[in-house]
């Protein structure tokens, strides 16, 4: 009898460690995003424009440097930063000025932003400066979109291919 | 419980071998990886759906011991001192098992890994070790390339592989580790993964789609548990926690104690190289040098009291460790250094004097295990012990021999998880005959009882104690107790000293 008992405790200490595993390995289901929103995901690796332009050297400057080393040009490695706005139906959801990376901020700027809005029709704007300029905007993408709830959309930025890019 | 860190090995075996057969049928490309895993799931439900699902669980089981015997060794006090370094490797073992689990539940590439794959890479983008931002690579279904998988592939094999190598650099400070569990625990662990896997086998979550964001995930809790907490507290507290967290574990040995340890000494009058303190150490805590107080002997012991953990059970093994002295002072050749084995025998002369009844019991246990004070029963006296391996066995001898008691019980962990790894299976062999130093056989044996039950209440303590008590046999003749008299006896036996 007391064998008896003792399998049928060690069957329930199973059973109990299989439920906890079996229901643990994909339950509680975990509510990330709203079932009746949309996603947009503004992100971009750009680099801006060099910080002051290139400088030819002065022969002295030339010899005071090692033989291998003796570029004619100055160019600096600072970059600019990238300045950046969105806004959806005339709201301005994003403004900011993103440094360049790296030690010597020669990299591009990084921007990775995510905005949760309500499915439907929206205007969107997007724009960029990465020159010196102090005021507009060297790149600007306005676009009416269409998003379903749970879609998400990224605005992407090449400049390459000529600047916002809208992936769906 | 002893067997939590012996099974999350046992369930790693099960991890390794169900997943080198999934792998034979896994397709690495973004389209491929989620049909070839659908069909391991439905059309070879069969095999690789079952291998499938044990993968997933007994990864899932691997967690649960993992944690489970980080928090028992740690509630029971196992990490400091010579354990800091078993303790301080467990932590990377946390890390390399998380991200085994994150790559694998990234190569399903369904809606779950999806979601993994964002989150992750968003979590990783805030630390700046990254010139491009990682979860670029998500943003649409265009960015994305098979070859991200093959890398995802290459992590998912290697880093296991130098989990097992962490694995063993975890287990080089434990001698004689126990990495497989009992064979019956073994089996039925394996049936019940088994049952599990064909009950409610593991399922993907439809295939990931950059497009759509899936809004209600089943998350895998014992892997995944994290992300909830960066979506809710930010990537930064998330890391903060996270790195923290490793680092408060990684320096707990080191935190101030809150018992003070007493360790281990060796005296060099009494000590003659026999080796078998070395031998029994469970933490290999004593070495053997060459002699060097000029006596004719070849070795000396030599205790590291870095690695000693005060368990005493070299006084249990020392052959000097013997309570019948003819005319020196009870000084074995080693010894702990706040609780010497004079003072041992001097609380069981002390507990014994007022002993009386037909059937007076003492009861020699450990600290650990047996909480057990001073049981109120009639006939029954307690002397605690570091461990009951530090107990040498002709204490066992001067308490019959001397009438001091009727009978002997000795109490400890619960078997097989004795606090000090061995205390319990060294006394087993040496009342056996079987292990240095023997209980001589004159003792008798159906005076001995052994309680290996760790800590039980003082009711179910009292009701061991009373039938251990009952088989007691009647002594044949009553003598006269002898009173503290250890320095002088005529039945010191010539062996017991060296």
């Amino acid at each position: 009898m007391n064998m008896l008992f003792r399998y049928a405790g060690q069957a329930l200490v199973y059973l109990i460690f299989a439920a906890f595993l079996g229901y643990f390995a994909s339950a509680p289901v975990y509510n990330h995003f709203p079932a009746d929103k949309a996603l947009i995901k503004l992100s971009l690796a750009h680099g801006a424009a060099r910080e002051g332009g290139c400088r030819r050297r002065t022969q002295e400057e030339l010899q005071k440097l090692a033989p291998n080393m003796r570029r004619p040009m100055d160019c600096p490695r600072q970059r600019l930063p990238v300045v950046i706005e969105f806004e959806i139906d005339g709201v301005t959801l994003y403004s900011a000025s993103e440094p360049p990376t790296g030690l010597s901020g020669d990299g591009p700027s990084r921007i990775y932003q995510r905005f949760t809005v309500s499915a439907g029709k929206h205007d969107i704007v997007a724009r960029l400066r990465d020159s010196d300029r102090t005021e507009g905007f060297d790149f600007e993408k306005k676009a009416t979109i269409e998003l379903k709830a749970q879609q998400s959309l990224a605005i992407d930025f090449r400049q390459e291919m000529g600047g916002f890019l809208l992936r769906w | 419980m002893y067997h939590l860190g012996a099974l999350g090995f046992f369930y790693f075996w099960v991890v390794a071998v169900s997943g080198i057969y999934v792998y034979i049928f896994f397709d690495t490309g973004i389209s491929e990886a989620y049909d070839s895993v659908e069909y391991m799931t439905h059309d070879q439900w069969y095999l690789a759906g079952v291998m499938r699902s044990l993968h997933r669980y007994a990864s899932d089981g691997m967690v649960a011991m993992m944690m489970l015997h980080m928090v028992r060794e740690f509630s029971l006090d196992r990490h400091r001192g010579s354990r800091w370094f078993t303790w301080f490797t467990g932590v990377p073992i946390l890390w390399l098992v998380v991200i085994c689990g994150i790559t694998g539940y990234w190569l399903v590439w369904d809606s779950l890994a999806q979601y993994v794959a964002t989150a992750t890479t968003e979590w990783l983008d805030w630390l700046p070790i990254f010139g491009e931002s990682v979860a670029r690579n998500f943003l649409s279904p265009e960015l994305l390339d098979d070859r991200f998988f093959t890398l995802m592939v290459f992590l998912h094999i290697a880093v296991p592989l130098i989990l097992l190598l962490v694995l063993w650099i975890h287990l080089q400070r434990v001698s004689k580790p126990e990495i497989f569990p009992a064979r019956g625990l073994a089996v039925g662990s394996f049936g019940m993964l088994l049952a599990l896997s064909l009950a409610w086998p593991a399922l993907s979550q439809g295939p990931a789609d950059l497009g759509k964001v899936p809004a209600a995930i089943g998350l895998d809790w014992f892997y995944l548990i994290a992300y909830p907490v960066v979506e809710i507290w930010g990537a930064g507290p998330a890391w903060a926690l996270a790195f923290g967290g490793s680092t408060f574990i990684c320096i707990l040995p080191w935190l101030p104690r809150l018992q003070h340890k007493s360790i281990a000494q060796v005296d060099l009058a009494n000590c003659n190289g026999c080796t078998r303190c070395q031998v029994d150490c469970p933490f290999a805590a004593i070495t053997m040098n060459p002699r060097s107080d000029g006596r004719p002997f070849e070795r000396e012991a030599v205790v590291d009291p870095e690695l000693c953990t005060g368990c005493g059970l070299c006084a249990g093994a020392c052959p000097t460790s013997t309570p019948f002295r003819r005319a020196s002072a009870l000084v074995p050749g080693i010894d702990l250094v706040d609780q010497p084995l004079r003072d041992l025998r001097q609380q069981i002369q002390d507990a014994t004097d007022n002993l009386s009844g037909e059937r007076r019991v003492l009861m020699l246990g450990c600290a650990h295990g047996m909480r057990f004070g001073h049981p109120a029963i009639d006939g029954v006296a307690a002397v605690q012990l570091p461990c009951v391996g530090a107990l040498p066995p002709s204490f066992i001898d001067y308490v019959l021999s001397r009438n001091l008691a009727d009978g002997v019980l000795l109490a400890g962990c619960n078997g097989g998880e004795c606090y000090s790894r061995f205390g319990i299976r060294w006394t087993e062999e040496r009342l056996a005959g079987e292990r240095d130093p023997h209980l001589r056989s004159r003792v008798p044996r159906d005076r001995i009882g052994q309680l290996w039950t760790g800590a039980r209440s003082a009711k179910q303590l009292g009701k061991e104690l009373r039938a251990f008590q009952a088989r007691l046999p009647e002594r044949p003749a009553k003598t006269e107790k002898s009173k503290a008299q250890p320095e002088a006896s005529p039945e010191t036996p010539a062996e017991e000293t060296v």
